[in-house]
C-alpha cells in the first residue's frame, strides 16, 4: 500500500511551516507518521501537501520551567520513557507511553502528534486532561494557550485550526502528597484501548485534596470525569467513594462497539480501570 | 506528483536515488535498491517484518517515507554481517532455531540488534518486551529469546576478550 500522490515539504522553522500552511491548499502537519501515514495508505486520508515538521530544531525536548515541565510537540514517546525529568516530575507519562504501540512506533511517534489528531483511542489525550495540561498553539497572530479538557471536541476534531501548529505541552509538575497512575486494558501489544482511566489523585490528612481523572477510547473523545471527581473529593477514600466514582465516570462514557467488545462490556470496563487507577495512584501518595 | 532526489547512507554506503515524495522507506529500500531483506508484512506498522536501523534506533520502514530519511544512515539485516561472517544475532538464530519460515527473521534481526546495542545484558522480561512489535507467528517465540539471549552471551564474551 502507497499514498496517493503528495508534495512533501521539510521546512526548519515553525515560522516556515505556518506559512506552508496558509500558501498550499490542502495541506497536512506530518508528525510521527504512524496514525497519518497508515490513514493515506487507506485513502482515509488524501492531502495535497504533507508539511514534515521532523526537521524544526526546537521542537522536541523536555525541560523544566519551575513547577511546569514543557515537552516538545515533537518529543517521541521513548523520549518521554527514558527522560529523567518525567520520572521524576511526570511519571504518569513515563508509565502511560511504555503502554502505548511498540517498540518501534515509539521511536516515531509523538506526544503532538497522539495529541493533535484527536483519536479518541490514543492515550495523550486523556493522560493531558487527568494531568491538568496546558497546550501552546502557534498561528499566524502568535501563540495561544489552551486547556487539556477545552481541546478535544470530538473523533478527529480539536481546537487546533488549520492555520496553527501544536508546539508544546505544558504539565504541572507532581504535587506534594500526590499520586499519579493509568490502567489501561488490551488485547496486545500495539492496540488501542478497550477502555482506559488516568487518575492524578492528591490525599491529605486522610481525605482527598485534589482528583482528576481521564478517559480513553470510552467516548468520541477524551472525557473528563468530573461528577466522578466530585465524589471523591473532600472525604476519604473507601470502597464506597471508589464504587461511586466508578458508576459516575461510567455513567458519561458512549463507547463504540468494535472487535473490542460491545458497549456493556466497555462499560463495565470502564468502571474497573477507573477504580483500578484510583486505588494504584492513591497507593503512590507520598 | 512531485519526486526529488534523497541521498542517505545504506549499510555503510551513500546512496543517492530519485523517488517519489510518496514513496516508503521500504519500497525505496526493496525496489530501488534491491535490499530485499526488510519484508513487507502488514503494511500497517503492527508485524516488524520491516523493521531496519534509522539513525541508531529501530522503526518500521513501511511507516517511513524515504524523502524523511535525507541524510540518514539506515541498516538493514544486509549489513549485518562482516566479512562474510554472521553476527551474534544471526549465529543465534541459526544456533538456537530462531526461525521456522523466516519470514519474520530479518525484522527480529535488526530488532535485536538494536536491542542488544542499547541493553547488552537483558532479562528474558526485557528482550520479550524489547522484541513486541515484531510477530512471529511460526516459533512461539521461545526460541527467539533463547537465540538473542545467546548473542547477548557471545557479544559479552567477543568484549571480555577484546578488553
Amino acid at each position: 500500500m502507497i499514498p496517493a500522490g503528495f508534495d512533501y515539504h521539510a521546512p526548519d522553522s515553525v515560522a516556515e511551516a505556518l506559512r506552508l500552511l496558509d500558501e498550499l491548499d490542502d495541506a497536512k502537519l506530518l508528525a510521527g507518521g504512524h496514525s497519518l501515514l497508515p490513514m493515506m495508505k487507506l485513502r482515509f486520508a488524501q492531502p495535497a501537501h504533507l508539511v514534515d515538521l521532523g526537521r524544526i530544531p526546537g521542537l522536541s525536548g523536555i525541560r523544566e520551567e519551575g513547577d511546569v515541565v514543557v515537552i516538545g510537540a515533537m518529543t517521541v514517546e521513548n523520549e518521554l520513557i527514558r527522560s529523567e525529568i518525567i520520572r521524576r516530575r511526570v511519571p504518569l507519562l513515563a508509565e502511560a507511553a511504555a503502554l502505548i504501540a511498540d517498540p518501534q512506533v515509539r521511536n516515531r511517534g509523538t506526544i503532538g502528534g497522539d495529541i493533535a489528531h484527536g483519536d479518541p483511542g490514543n492515550d495523550h489525550p486523556a493522560l493531558a486532561i487527568a494531568l491538568d495540561a496546558g497546550f501552546v498553539l502557534e498561528g499566524p497572530g502568535g501563540r495561544r494557550p489552551v486547556k487539556a479538557e477545552d481541546f478535544f471536541l470530538g473523533t478527529f476534531m480539536t481546537e487546533l485550526a488549520d492555520n496553527e501548529i501544536l508546539v508544546e505541552i505544558r504539565v504541572p509538575g507532581l504535587a506534594p502528597h500526590t499520586g499519579q497512575a493509568y490502567e489501561k486494558l488490551k488485547r496486545k501489544t500495539g492496540d488501542w484501548a478497550t477502555a482506559g482511566a488516568a487518575v492524578v489523585i492528591t490525599i491529605e490528612q486522610g481525605k482527598v485534596g485534589a482528583v482528576r481523572i481521564g478517559l480513553t477510547n470510552l467516548a468520541p473523545s477524551a472525557l473528563r470525569a468530573e461528577a466522578a471527581e466530585q465524589a471523591l473529593l473532600g472525604q476519604p477514600l473507601s470502597e464506597t467513594t471508589i464504587e461511586d466514582a466508578a458508576t459516575r465516570a461510567a455513567a458519561i462514557c458512549d463507547p463504540a462497539e468494535d472487535l473490542r467488545g460491545d458497549r456493556d462490556y466497555k462499560l463495565a470496563m470502564a468502571r474497573q480501570m477507573v477504580k483500578r487507577a484510583i486505588r494504584k495512584a492513591a497507593a503512590r501518595c507520598p | 506528483m512531485s519526486t526529488r532526489t534523497v541521498t542517505m547512507s545504506v549499510n555503510g554506503e551513500q546512496r543517492r536515488a530519485e523517488v517519489e515524495d510518496r514513496t516508503l522507506l521500504i519500497h525505496f529500500l526493496r525496489e530501488q535498491l534491491n535490499l530485499t531483506g526488510p519484508h513487507i508484512g502488514c503494511e500497517t506498522s503492527h508485524c516488524g517484518a520491516c523493521t531496519v536501523d534509522l539513525n541508531g534506533v529501530s522503526v518500521k520502514s513501511c511507516t517511513v517515507l524515504a524523502v524523511q530519511c535525507e541524510g540518514a544512515e539506515v541498516l538493514t539485516v544486509e549489513g549485518l554481517a562482516e566479512g562474510g561472517v554472521l553476527h551474534a544475532v544471526q549465529e543465534g538464530f541459526h544456533q538456537q532455531h530462531g526461525l521456522q519460515c523466516g519470514f519474520c527473521t530479518p525484522g527480529m534481526l535488526v530488532r535485536s540488534y538494536r536491542l542488544l546495542q542499547d541493553n547488552p545484558d537483558p532479562t528474558e522480561e526485557e528482550i520479550r518486551a524489547g522484541i513486541s512489535g515484531n510477530l512471529c507467528r511460526c516459533t512461539g517465540y521461545q526460541n527467539i529469546v533463547k537465540a538473542i539471549q545467546y548473542a547477548a552471551k557471545r557479544l559479552k564474551e567477543a568484549q571480555s576478550v577484546s578488553a
